[in-house]
């Protein structure tokens, strides 16, 4: 399923031509559009020429469209495709200075490079300015790298943001387009002298389309997590049954030990027996939250492994099945769950009859993560187990847009 | 048509100039390329990290040992690390290419300054080189500039990739007034 994994199908070289290739057809449409032409794009900002705003909004919800219909038909799977991080303040005065920069030279960094390779002399003295700050925010970053990574929200969507449907923002961002459109020609008829009746009629053919192509996107839905597991599930039973993740106490141990990795360990137990005991640093979550933890392990660093806990295995193998649904990468499970770990680390306490995933140890006070058996040292016990965890790097690119 | 005339600059490789396409249908175009790049690759567009990469390979080749002590830099040319091994380097590289063949199929390969009426040639280029540090500058502080961030960004509909996006607009019409001799 798309998006693909170029490098890994590829190799290096027809990767990069790939991308050297959608490049050109990238070069060629802003070229073709009119954007080497500074005074073209400057005339934007004096409502007399609105092809940038026209160009630029006809590519947007015309890509998204297509993307989250892609996305709703099971075509593409979203969460490998990349979303630009928010970080809310260092975007809105890079935007300004950006807006500022605009207005002065007259061209983005995109078509200045276009500008250049068809020789417009303003793109290139553009392109060395860009070179020359782009330099300067280098050297400069560090003195104020805490404001550069300040009000950082993740990968947060519109519709995440606003707390509704993909469909919605798409219905709504594609009808602002429309409206923004139809006052860009009625702005560019009064300052630019361009009547509205020359524009080709075929515009609205375009428009109904985007419309109907938008509430298609609403009644298609983007695909949930059972869809998403659905998906999946045949590849997945047998993993989970050739028992390929879930990982023995001894390995946790030591990935817990190890810092070149971080460990996430999810408990996904009721809070009664969480507060009984629980491995030391483990979150406890709801599973009813499980899609909303998801998220935020969505941020975590590529060397993250997050490790499932329940008494068994239970309640851990569920809470697996939702976070690989939702493409979280480097979930195991905690092999026998806390009822395994305990008998490994504290040898001497003896189980009681129990039910399938409940806690079979009997504790004489809610310690937490107090116990000794909650942080073992590694030092002491020679554990003899099979090594399962491979770390697998996101193929969803690492560095977006301007990495 | 044929020939170049000196007033308007220098026309090589000359081919009849063609007009500009209607901006709904490169709209339409650029977002298909732009939907196309994020359904093959999962990456949407860029063009400022190329450049950026670009530089600090110059950089690297001149003062390797500032690149290894620069934590921005370190991603991108620390040690061993190559900067050009990065898909924006190839879209960049492509976006040169793709500007420049269709710069001579339309006809419009020819070195000009393209200026306001009330402005010299020279101060224009001034201009075009202070905007372009302002933007060169401003698209690393945002983290993309307007084909990373606002583009792909707002195509997949990031909330910061909008608000980035309307900062971009606001920035430009606040000083527009100020500079309008520029380019009227």
């Amino acid at each position: 399923m798309a998006p693909f994994d170029l490098l890994g199908n590829l190799g290096t070289f027809w990767t990069y031509a790939v991308y050297l290739l959608i490049g050109a057809a990238f070069g060629a449409v802003l070229e073709s559009a009119g954007f080497a032409k500074s005074t073209k794009l400057a005339a934007q900002f004096y409502f007399k020429d609105l092809t940038v705003l026209k160009v630029m909004f006809t590519a947007i919800v015309t890509a998204m469209v297509l993307l989250y219909l892609s996305s709703g038909l099971g075509w593409m799977d979203f969460d490998d495709v990349w979303v630009n991080p928010t970080y809310w303040w260092p975007g809105i005065v890079g935007g300004l200075i950006m807006g500022v920069g605009f207005i002065i030279g007259g061209f983005c960094p995109g078509t200045s490079l276009v500008a250049a390779a068809t020789l417009k002399v303003d793109g290139v003295f553009f392109v060395l300015g860009a070179i020359t700050g782009i330099l300067a925010f280098g050297e400069t970053v560090g003195l104020f790298e805490g404001f550069w990574n300040s009000s950082f929200a993740g990968r947060l969507t519109l519709f995440d943001w606003l707390h509704t449907s993909a469909g919605i923002v798409v219905i709504a961002v594609v009808l602002m387009a429309l409206g923004m459109f139809w006052g860009g020609e009625w702005l560019e008829e009064r300052f630019g002298g361009i009547p509205r009746a020359d524009a080709p009629r075929g515009r609205y053919v375009g428009a109904g389309i985007l419309v109907v192509l938008a509430v298609a996107v609403f009644f298609i839905g983007q695909p949930t997590n059972d869809d998403r597991w659905d998906r999946i599930a045949g590849e997945m039973e047998t993993v989970l049954a050739d028992r390929e993740v879930q990982i023995h106490p001894g390995e946790l141990l030591d990935l817990i030990h190890d810092n070149a990795i971080k460990v996430v360990i999810l408990d996904c137990r009721d809070e009664g027996d969480f507060n009984l005991f629980h491995i030391w640093d483990a979150r406890r979550v709801d599973c009813h939250d499980a899609i909303d933890v998801s998220a935020t392990l969505h941020n975590e660093p590529d060397n993250t492994v997050i490790v499932t806990v329940s008494n068994d295995e239970g309640r851990a193998t569920r809470l697996w099945k939702v976070l690989v649904a939702d493409s979280v990468r480097n979930v195991y499970i905690l092999e026998g769950g806390i009822n395994h770990w305990i008998a490994v680390f504290d040898p001497e306490a003896v189980p009681a009859a129990g039910g399938d995933d409940e806690l079979r140890y009997a504790f004489s006070a809610a310690l937490g993560s107090s116990w000794p058996a909650a942080d073992p040292d590694p030092e002491e016990f020679e554990l003899e187990y099979t090594e399962k965890v491979v770390i697998e790097v996101a193929q969803a690119p690492a560095g977006g847009g301007c990495g | 048509m044929s020939t170049s005339d000196p007033a308007r600059g220098l026309r090589l490789l000359s081919r009849p100039e063609r007009p500009f396409w209607n901006p709904y249908v490169a709209g339409v175009a650029l977002g298909v390329v732009l939907f196309l790049a994020f359904f093959i690759t999962g990456n949407g567009l860029g063009a400022s990290g190329g450049i950026n990469r670009a530089i600090v390979w110059l950089e690297d080749l001149i003062v390797p040992d500032h690149i290894d002590n620069t934590a921005y830099l370190v991603g991108i040319a620390g040690g061993e690390t190559n900067p050009f091994d990065s898909w924006v380097v190839y879209v960049a590289l492509g976006t040169i290419l793709g500007g420049l063949a269709s710069g001579w199929f339309h006809g419009r390969l020819k070195v000009e300054t393209n200026k306001g009426p009330n402005i010299s040639v020279h101060r224009r280029w001034l201009f075009a080189f202070i905007g372009g540090a302002l933007m060169g500058y401003g698209a690393r502080f945002a983290r993309g500039c307007t084909s990373g961030q606002a583009l792909s960004g707002g195509a997949v509909l990031s909330a910061g990739s909008w608000l980035f996006m309307f900062a971009v607009f606001g920035g430009g019409y606040a000083l527009a007034y100020f500079v309008r001799r520029a380019w009227n």
